[in-house]
C-alpha cells in the first residue's frame, strides 16, 4: 500500500531536520535495536514517519487546527469499562474517516488506566482501553498497518491526583499521529 | 543525517545512558518491628582493624541489628581471632553468641580473620579468612554477618545480596542497584520516561525490566556488570511483565502481538518467541516455581483478577486464589512452598501470604497501597512498595508478620523492588 508515499516521506523527514524534536526522549532513547524483526511494524516495509511540526499545507496541519474535531485525541472510559461511550463516537468516526483517506500516515493508541492496584494489570486494562479505539478504528476502514495500540497503563497520569475526577480523567486512550510520539 | 552519524549518535546515546554512575540518593533503612526474641550477640571490634581506613565490625553489627533477629551485648575493648574467650564472662554480660577476629596487613591488602563461638554451650562455631582491599571492608562485613547469621539462625544470610528498585524524581526515572543494605545505590538507566518491573535473572547479573523510552512498553535485559542491553521484545503492541526462567535461559512476557495481553515464552536474546497460554480475557505477571515446572499469573478470565497457575509447558490453568476480587502480583517463596502476592482488602491493596499446601492466608501488612512484592532470598523477608505520606518508599516484613523494615530516598519516589540472588558459594 505505501508504494506512492516516498516523496512525501522524504518532504517530512526534510522538514523535520528542521527542527528541534519537541519531547527529548532522554539519553538512554536512541538504543539500536539488535533484535531481528523486533521493529514496530516492519513487515510491510514502511518506514516510520517523524514530523515534529506538520507543515501547513499538508494533510496532516488539520490534525492541529483547534477548530477541527480531529485536534481532539482522547477518548475516556468509565471505571472498569472498555466500551467507547456515545459521546465520543463522532470523535472517533472523524480520525477514523482521516486515516482510511490517508492510509499513509500512521497512528499510536495509548492506553491509560488509574493508579489502584498492581502497574502491570494496570498496563494489560490500558491495553484494552486502546484496543477498544483500535477496533472502531479498523471498522471505520484504517488499515491494521497504520494503527498500533500500546498501553502505558498507570505510569503517565495526566492527573496526579487521588481521587475518582483524577482517576476518571486517567481512564483514557490518546490518539497520536507520526510524529507526535 | 548519514548512516554512519547516526550510527555515532546510537553509540554516543547508548553509552551516556547506560553508564552505570553513581546516584545521589541513597536508601536509608529504618526497622519499625524485630522478631519476637532476638538473639543476643556480641561482635567485639576486631584486633588491627584501625589498620583500615573504614572497619568491617561496624558493618556486622547494623546488619546483624537491621536482620531483626538479633540484639547486640556490647563487647568493650578489641579481641584477637586467636584469644581465649571466657564463656562465663560473656554469659554474665547477657550474650549468647560473641564473634572476634584480627586484621593485618598483607602488602598492600588486607587480611581478615574472624571466628565465632557459642558461648552457651562453650564452644566454637568456626570462621572465616579473607584477603581483601581497604575499599571491600563493607563486602568483608556481609560476608562474616552472613556467617553468623548461618550459624546461629541455620538458613543462609542475605547481607551480601542486590536490590533493584526504580527512583522517580521530577520528571526522571533512573533503574538503581544497591547493596540489601541500601549502600552503594548505582543508577543502571536514566530516562524520561517510566522504568517497570525489574526482574533479576538467576544468576545476578542480568536485569530484565520494562522502559517507555519507545513511547510504549518494551522489554530489555540489561547486564548490569557490562552496562550492555538488549531488546529481549518489542513486537507490535504492549510488551511487558518480564520473568526469568530459574536456569536464567528463558524470559516469560506479555505480549499484545496476537491478541489481548497474553503471556508467551522466549529466549533470553529475544529469540524462540512462543505462545504459553490463551484466553479470552488478561493475563498478566507471569513468575516461575522455582523448580521451572509452573508458571503462576494474574488472569481476570472468571471475571475479576485472581493467581492462576500453569504447567510451563502449558496446558489447562488452574485457580489458585478464591477470597476476594483482586488477587495480583503473585511470587513464590525460594523453597516453593508459599506464595505471596498482594490482595484487595476493603478497598485496601495490602500483601498477603499463602501457605501453597493448606491454603491458609495471612495478611503480612495494615497498609493501604501496597505493590510488587517479592521474596529476599533467602526466604525470610518480603520486600515490597508501599506508600507513606503520599510519597512511594519500600517496605519489607518478615514472613511471620513481625520484623519490619523502611527502606526510602529522600524527596523522591522509590518503587518497583526487586531483591537479588544469593552470592555463589
Amino acid at each position: 500500500m505505501n508504494k506512492i508515499v516516498p516523496a512525501l516521506l522524504a518532504a517530512l523527514l526534510l522538514a523535520a531536520c528542521g527542527s528541534t524534536p519537541k519531547t527529548g526522549a532522554g539519553p538512554g532513547a536512541t538504543i539500536e535495536d539488535r533484535t531481528p524483526g523486533a521493529g514496530t511494524s516492519s513487515s510491510d516495509g514502511s518506514i516510520q514517519t517523524i514530523t515534529p511540526d506538520a507543515p501547513t499545507g499538508s494533510p496532516l496541519a488539520i490534525l492541529k487546527d483547534p477548530r477541527s474535531i480531529l485536534s481532539k485525541r482522547s477518548v475516556y472510559f468509565d471505571f472498569d469499562s472498555y466500551v467507547i461511550r456515545d459521546e465520543h463516537k463522532a470523535l472517533v468516526e472523524a480520525h477514523g474517516k482521516f486515516l482510511r483517506e490517508h492510509p499513509e500516515i500512521k497512528m499510536l493508541i495509548q492506553g491509560n488506566a488509574d493508579e489502584r492496584g498492581s502497574r502491570e494489570y494496570n498496563l494489560a486494562l490500558g491495553q484494552k482501553r486502546a484496543e477498544a479505539v483500535r477496533k472502531a478504528l479498523t471498522l471505520l476502514g484504517a488499515k491494521d498497518a497504520q494503527i498500533e495500540a500500546v498501553s502505558l497503563g498507570e505510569e503517565k497520569a495526566k492527573n496526579s491526583g487521588h481521587d475518582e475526577a483524577a482517576w476518571a480523567e486517567n481512564r483514557r486512550g490518546d490518539m497520536l499521529y507520526s510524529g507526535e510520539f | 543525517m548519514s548512516k554512519a552519524m547516526t550510527k555515532l549518535r546510537c553509540t554516543v546515546a547508548l553509552l551516556l545512558g547506560l553508564l552505570v554512575l553513581p546516584a545521589f540518593a541513597q536508601l536509608t533503612i529504618e526497622i519499625t518491628g524485630t522478631g519476637a526474641s532476638r538473639i543476643p550477640v556480641a561482635i567485639a571490634s576486631f584486633e588491627g582493624e584501625n589498620l583500615l581506613p573504614k572497619g568491617v565490625t561496624d558493618v556486622v553489627r547494623s546488619d546483624l541489628e537491621r536482620s531483626g533477629l538479633f540484639k547486640l551485648v556490647p563487647a568493650p575493648g578489641a579481641l584477637g581471632e586467636t584469644a581465649a574467650v571466657d564463656a562465663g564472662e560473656w554469659k554474665s554480660r547477657g550474650a549468647d553468641a560473641l564473634a572476634i577476629g584480627t586484621v593485618a596487613a598483607a602488602g598492600d591488602r588486607f587480611e581478615v580473620r574472624f571466628r565465632l563461638h557459642d558461648i552457651v554451650k562453650a564452644a566454637q562455631l568456626g570462621g572465616l579468612s579473607v584477603s581483601m582491599s581497604a575499599a571491600q571492608n563493607r563486602a568483608t562485613g556481609h560476608k562474616i554477618a552472613d556467617f553468623i547469621y548461618e550459624k546461629l539462625i541455620g538458613e543462609p544470610g542475605a547481607f551480601s545480596t542486590r536490590i533493584a528498585y526504580v527512583v522517580k524524581s521530577g520528571p526522571r526515572y533512573e533503574l538503581q542497584v544497591a547493596d540489601a543494605d541500601g549502600m552503594n545505590p548505582q543508577t543502571a538507566l536514566s530516562s524520561r520516561e517510566p522504568i517497570i518491573s525489574p526482574s533479576w535473572s538467576p544468576d545476578g547479573t542480568r536485569l530484565a525490566y520494562v522502559s517507555f523510552e519507545q513511547k510504549k512498553p518494551v522489554v530489555y535485559v540489561h547486564s548490569v556488570y557490562t552496562s550492555k542491553r538488549i531488546v529481549a521484545a518489542n513486537f507490535k503492541g504492549s510488551n511487558s511483565a518480564p520473568a526469568w526462567s530459574p536456569d536464567g535461559r528463558k524470559l516469560a512476557v506479555v505480549l499484545t502481538k496476537d491478541a489481548g495481553s497474553q503471556m508467551y515464552t522466549l529466549n533470553a536474546d529475544g529469540s524462540g518467541v512462543q505462545r504459553l497460554a490463551s484466553s479470552a480475557g488478561i493475563d498478566t505477571e507471569p513468575t516461575y516455581s522455582p523448580d521451572g515446572a509452573y508458571i503462576y499469573f494474574t488472569s481476570d478470565r472468571g471475571g475479576a483478577p485472581q493467581i492462576y497457575r500453569i504447567s510451563a509447558s502449558g496446558g489447562d490453568a488452574q485457580r489458585v486464589t478464591f477470597d476476594g476480587n483482586y488477587n495480583v502480583s503473585p511470587r513464590l517463596s525460594p523453597d516453593g512452598k508459599s506464595l505471596v502476592y498482594v490482595t484487595r482488602n476493603g478497598g485496601r491493596f495490602q500483601v498477603a501470604l499463602m501457605d501453597l499446601a493448606t491454603r491458609q492466608t495471612q495478611i503480612l501488612t495494615d497498609s493501604a497501597k501496597d505493590e510488587s512484592p517479592s521474596f529476599a532470598p533467602n526466604g525470610r523477608m518480603i520486600l515490597y512498595a508501599s506508600e507513606i505520606g503520599g510519597r512511594g518508599v519500600l517496605a519489607a516484613v518478615s514472613t511471620d508478620g513481625r520484623i519490619k523494615q523502611k527502606l526510602s530516598v529522600a524527596a523522591a519516589d522509590v518503587r518497583e523492588p526487586a531483591w537479588g540472588p544469593l552470592p555463589k558459594k
